[in-house]
């Protein structure tokens, strides 16, 4: 018999940055209990690490923007395979969302008149990310965290979900353990929410924590819901890359927003050269009028350094792979030219990007006021996730809802900067809000001890292989697998060899042994996180085999051109009932309705 | 899109194998750290050593040794970035960020010691309970906004009236102020004095321009402001440079004292009733 503590919520929500936190506000305010699961301490999320801003059509800096145009903008930057409806609803309830924060107390850049602040970013036509300096994610959280422990929530902090519990077709809670002393948790929910955040530990070059090890997209998928859209990975064109230790480390899209240029190793602008046709028409084809931009010009189109960022990282690669990259194997990102255009340039960067300038004075020694930076891509988000409807944010299995960079559906095939905050905030709200909704027309749900039982023993087998292969290593050769062989350029003997190590990395997993005992222990958390990252891993590298064409975040060597065919559904990725493999499945894409397509028309 | 061959002989991207260049070329040195290695306050250093990569920080060396050594080694960390205050500690006997500690500005021909924040109860290693934190925080009234000023529920509020505010909202939680603040390491009066992070707290929603409540009160009695003598250890040590004690807690005692202490002016503010901010 397992030994466990047993905690009871009408709605359980697991994961606290930005989307869980939003959710469980939400959940809390209909009136039911409501349980916050997260793996750190309370306020240390990923959010924390979002610079640029959220993205909201608001309309402050420049009027000429509405939700009409972010819809549009959000459509094109995804290729087209979003979530309609939920780009939407995206589009409209930002704003609120935004508003809501500053009635809960956040404090955003302002505007001459006093009005929130916007600023620049690529693939948003108008000024939209309303911003804190270059620490919007820390605004965000410490806005929800600071309301949120005054809403009656139960937080239950540095505690790690082991699986999903389910009453026949039913979600019915999660078994779960907490890290400080290693006990089991059961938590019995009619409900539950996962905002679990994304998969970057899967790669080696990441700008994402530790936390990142795709838990939500695998308790999903072993509970019986569908993944969707798992080849479309982010990698974000600018993360540090030396010295080595800080590789990945994300530098923000606010530094091109502020008029930051890409040079390569000649000193040469290489993304004046290849201007995506569908974005021509609203690119600066010389630096000048580029520059203006930056600066709030509104008769003057983007420069072409905010293009989307799959493109940008592409763009990259793609001159140091001709020889054209930096020292260190990247490419220079320079802020410091602007002391060119404006008289105080060095207070000027130090006030708009403080955490960028710490960053590189602390880290690498460098002064980003005098000197450019080198920077290369680094896996940043993925767009797929747990297949969820778009109006509640439940998946496919009854009671479980998704929000957040977890789920799928808004971002289709590459998001937009500053879709994500303004994701968390607006879905966040909708799960908690319908997942509170649904635990109150449904009763009561029972567990199911033998589900219990087998989660308990497997957490604790790699105990009893003392002497085993170190959980560390394991997670290295994945990390490595997955960023020489499904990285930013893939092709299909590569993906195929993935899939192989992945089968071997499996073994290897089983035979992990874990050293100590249960209290605090690393290496035991990070054995049992190795089933996640595998789990999502094998959904990536086939589902990125399956798309034979190349579209947003998926790019092909085999096939480098976008193949219409493919615009007109999502793969959707399955555990099988009898056999327990993975299957891969084409699901259509609902056509959009009218009014939609008009918009996308009208802004062509 | 420029296409160079997708791969060399060995089987790499192109991209990567610039890098993995890179890594080889790589200045490398053997260093000895001393880590804090124990149980709920009992414990002893261990000393390790271990290969170190130029630009390495303390944190990298940490998570080396557990990765390599030490698989069980307890460390918090999350963003690796400075941006999250999760693996706070006492490196060489001051409180860092271990994230954000350059080995190579630490003393190479000595061992690096790293120890768990004292100021708190002992978990393992180097992990604290630092539970008090978000158990004080609760305690401090919420922020009350005025009503809206336009109709559209929005507020107007110019950048110069934020500015001081947003200083005291880049607080990461780290925690490493209460942790060097004597009242509570020393003095352990954490029942009665809820420390530099909750004053920097309290501070940015009293001087924050829509907030309507009154932490005066409280401030002087439940929360203990004059248990601070001003010895600004805790700006020293704050990884945001938040200037705490001049900025934050100087006008909160400040307050308490035109408040508390000065008849006139509590004469004007019965009059006026207005809450300054």
């Amino acid at each position: 018999m397992t030994e466990y503590q047993t905690i009871e919520h009408d709605v359980l929500v697991i994961g606290a940055g930005g989307a869980g936190l939003r959710a469980a506000i939400e959940a809390a305010s209909q009136g039911v209990s409501v349980g916050l699961v997260c793996k750190s301490l309370l306020g240390k999320a990923h959010t924390v690490m979002a610079e640029g801003g959220m993205a909201a059509a608001m309309g402050n800096v420049d009027d000429r923007d509405n939700w009409r145009v972010h819809f549009a903008d959000t459509m094109r930057g995804g290729q087209y395979i979003n979530n309609w409806r939920m780009a939407e609803l995206h589009a409209q309830e930002a704003p609120a969302r935004v508003k809501e924060l500053e009635a809960w107390g956040a404090l955003f850049d302002r505007t001459p008149d006093g009005r929130i602040l916007q600023r620049n970013f690529g693939g948003h036509r108008y000024p939209r990310l309303a911003h804190v300096g270059d620490r919007t994610g820390l605004e965000l959280i410490r806005t929800l965290q600071d309301h949120g422990i005054h809403q009656g929530l139960d937080v239950h902090m540095e505690v790690t979900i082991l699986t999903l519990l389910k009453d026949g077709d039913r979600i019915a809670g999660a078994f779960a353990y907490d890290r400080e002393r290693g006990r089991f948790r059961l938590f019995k929910a009619k409900a539950v929410v996962l905002a679990t955040g994304g998969v970057g530990r899967a790669f080696k070059i990441t700008s994402n924590s530790w936390e990142y090890t795709g838990d939500g997209h695998s308790l999903a998928y072993h509970a019986g819901a569908a993944l969707q859209d798992m080849e479309f990975v982010q990698f974000h064109p600018t993360g540090m890359i030396w010295p080595p230790s800080v590789r990945g480390l994300l530098v923000t899209e606010g530094v091109r927003g502020e008029g930051g240029v890409l040079k390569n190793r000649d000193g040469k602008r290489f993304m004046f050269e290849n201007i995506p046709d569908n974005y021509k028409a609203q690119t600066a084809d010389n630096p000048e009028e580029g520059w203006r931009y930056t600066q709030g010009d509104k008769n003057s189109r983007r420069p072409p350094e905010l293009l989307t960022r799959d493109h940008v990282a592409r763009m990259i690669v793609s001159e140091v792979r001709a020889g054209r990259g930096s020292p260190h194997g990247g490419v220079f990102l320079d802020i410091s030219w602007i002391k060119e255009k404006l008289p105080n340039a060095e207070e000027h960067i130090k006030r708009k990007l403080p955490s960028m300038y710490h960053q590189f004075m602390q880290l690498a020694g460098i002064d980003i006021t005098k000197e450019p930076m080198e920077i290369g891509p680094t896996t940043h988000y993925i767009m797929g996730g747990i297949r969820v409807e778009g109006d509640t944010q439940m998946s496919t299995v009854p009671g479980l809802f998704a929000c957040g960079e977890c789920a799928a559906g808004l971002h289709g095939a590459n998001r937009l900067g500053g879709n994500s905050l303004s994701d968390l905030i607006v879905f966040g709200k909708r799960a908690g809000e319908h997942a509170a909704a649904f635990a109150k027309s449904n009763g009561s749900v029972s567990i199911d001890a033998q589900q219990v039982d087998a989660s308990a023993r497997g957490a604790l087998a790699p105990f009893e292989r003392d002497g085993g292969e170190g959980p560390y290593q394991v997670q290295e050769s994945l990390q490595e697998t997955m960023q020489d062989n499904v990285g930013i350029v893939r092709a299909q003997p590569e993906m195929e060899h993935a899939l192989q190590e992945i089968g071997k990395l499996r073994q290897r997993a089983a035979r992990v042994g874990v050293k100590g005992n249960r209290e605090y222990n690393p290496g035991w958390h990070t054995a049992l996180d190795l089933n996640n990252l595998l789990t999502v891993s094998e959904a990536i590298a086939r589902s990125a085999i399956e798309r034979k064409e190349s579209r947003g975040g998926h790019f092909r060597d085999d096939y480098p051109d976008k193949d219409p065919a493919y615009a007109t559904f999502n793969f959707l990725v399955r555990k099988d009932g009898k056999s327990g493999e993975m299957q891969i499945a084409r699901e259509p894409i609902p056509p959009m309705p009218a009014h939609l397509a008009a918009i996308i028309e009208e802004m062509k | 899109m420029a296409t160079a061959p997708a791969t060399d002989v060995k089987g790499q991207d192109a991209y990567t194998a610039a890098q993995a260049q890179q890594d080889a070329a790589a200045h490398h040195a053997t260093r000895s750290f001393k880590i804090w290695r124990g149980e709920a306050g009992k414990g002893e250093f261990v000393e390790y050593k271990q290969d170190v990569v130029e630009g390495m920080v303390v944190l990298d060396a940490v998570h080396e040794i557990q990765a390599t050594q030490a698989n069980d080694l307890a460390v918090r960390w999350n963003c690796k970035a400075g941006k999250c205050g999760s693996c706070s500690a006492e490196i060489n006997g001051m409180p860092k960020l271990m994230c954000m500690t350059r080995l190579a500005d630490l003393e190479a021909d000595k061992p690096v010691t790293v120890e768990p924040m004292r100021a708190f109860p002992h978990v393992r290693d180097l992990v604290t309970d630092v539970s008090w934190n978000y158990r004080v925080k609760t305690q401090i009234q919420k922020f009350q906004p005025r009503a809206p000023d336009a109709p559209d529920g929005t507020w107007r509020m110019q950048q110069e009236d934020i500015d001081r505010v947003q200083e005291f909202r880049k607080c990461i939680e780290c925690f490493l102020c209460q942790d060097v603040c004597h009242v509570l390491r020393d003095h352990h009066k954490h029942e009665e004095f809820i420390g530099p992070r909750f004053l920097v707290y309290a501070a940015a929603l009293e001087m924050h321009p829509l907030d309507t409540a009154d932490r005066v009160p409280e401030l002087r009695q439940a929360h203990g402001i004059g248990y601070c003598n001003i010895t600004k250890c805790c700006t020293k040590v704050c990884p945001e440079h938040i200037t705490i004690t001049d900025n934050a807690i100087i006008p909160l005692k400040e307050r308490v004292v035109d408040e508390f202490f000065d008849p006139i002016g509590k004469l004007v503010k019965i009059y006026s009733r207005r809450k300054r901010k």
